[in-house]
């Protein structure tokens, strides 16, 4: 079978690609704040899921069976040639979380995007993330018409570990995204850091 | 291909045992697994990462080497001979579930067409000078 090239000169480069998670409630604005930075237009990708892979939901005697999908908006961020970076929204519903797992396995860390007018939506994630020692930042969607809250008040209410940073942010804006980024990345290194000193000490 | 011949197929797929989910009723439900011949998993012995990048081999360039393959095989050495895409992005460019374009992929891997890269190993962080490398690049964009 011909695939329509017969001789390659160059060797492929094998880019190290990473991933950055963009978690928080349904509608926060995750794959906007993907698309603002992302150099493709946000892509989704799916999965089906059976009872197979559903094990907690009870099917029994359930006649009409129907497929689940759940969707993953990303982007990508070509750093170099050799370095890409990807985000992913997580699905914003509840019970999708084991999906999440894979995700998270081997992400350099997380964005949580919270609306102060439903703040309660991001506990999930924060939670999601502390526990599984997953370097997180939490950005605030300013969204028009959004009362506006000290950084001091949200924190609080998010009962955020010091260490944990909070930036207000504008999904739709690059420059604030890519601040938001950076922040995680930052945060990321810092713990690294500390890990290689536990180590080595 | 019909209803019928199809869920033939993916019955004829299956290992013994492992199919009983595969039953009338779940046709719809798995019908992108058709592509897979029922198969949910891959061969190779590592699942592959959602940012796994998939790179082909000098005998992707071979023509005629395996006339087994399905279109979709085809259409996955050709996109990454374009340019080396991750499983994400080949799910999402072919839009196939990504649990079919991994058992599609691994039957690459299997056949020796492509090769795919490992992300940095689950419950490692990537190595500090990667780190301060995005940082820099994401202050650079």
């Amino acid at each position: 079978m011909a695939f329509g090239r017969s001789s390659r000169k160059k060797p492929y480069v094998e880019p190290v690609t990473l991933k950055i998670l963009v978690a928080g409630g349904f509608g926060v604005g995750k794959t906007t704040l993907v698309g603002a930075v992302s150099e493709i237009r946000p892509l989704r990708t799916e999965e089906i899921l059976s009872e197979a892979g559903r094990p907690v939901d009870d099917l029994h005697g359930v006649e009409a069976k129907t497929t689940t999908t759940v969707a993953m908006d990303f982007g990508r961020i070509t750093l170099r040639e050799d370095l890409v970076l990807y985000l992913f929204g997580t699905p914003g519903q509840d019970r999708f979380w084991f999906l999440w797992d894979e995700l998270a396995q081997g992400a350099l860390g997380a964005v949580v995007l919270a609306d102060t007018r439903r703040l309660e939506d991001s506990f999930a994630a924060i939670d999601y993330f502390e526990r599984r020692g997953i370097p997180f930042t939490v950005a605030v969607n300013c969204f028009e018409g959004a009362r506006r809250f000290p950084a001091e008040s949200v924190r609080g209410a998010l009962d955020l570990d010091p260490e944990v940073e909070l930036l207000m942010c504008d999904a739709r804006d690059r420059e604030s995204v890519k601040n938001v980024l950076v922040a995680v990345v930052e945060h990321a290194l810092v713990l690294a850091d500390r890990s290689h000193a536990t180590v080595t000490s | 291909m019909s209803d019928a011949a199809e869920r033939n197929q993916l019955n004829q797929g299956s290992t013994p045992g492992h199919h009983h989910w595969f039953d009338d009723e779940a046709g719809p439900v798995v019908r992108p697994y058709a592509m897979t011949r029922g198969r949910t998993s891959a061969a190779t012995r590592h699942r592959l990462d959602l940012i796994a990048v998939v790179v082909p081999e000098p005998a992707a360039d071979d023509p005629g080497r395996d006339q087994t393959l399905s279109p979709e095989h085809v259409e996955i050495v050709e996109r990454c001979s374009e340019q080396p895409q991750s499983i994400a992005e080949l799910a999402a460019g072919l839009d196939l579930p990504v649990g079919v374009v991994r058992v599609l992929v691994g039957d690459l891997v299997e056949d020796e067409l492509v090769h795919v890269t490992r992300p940095v190993p689950p419950a490692e962080l990537p190595d500090v000078s990667i780190l301060r490398e995005v940082i820099n690049g994401l202050r650079a964009l």
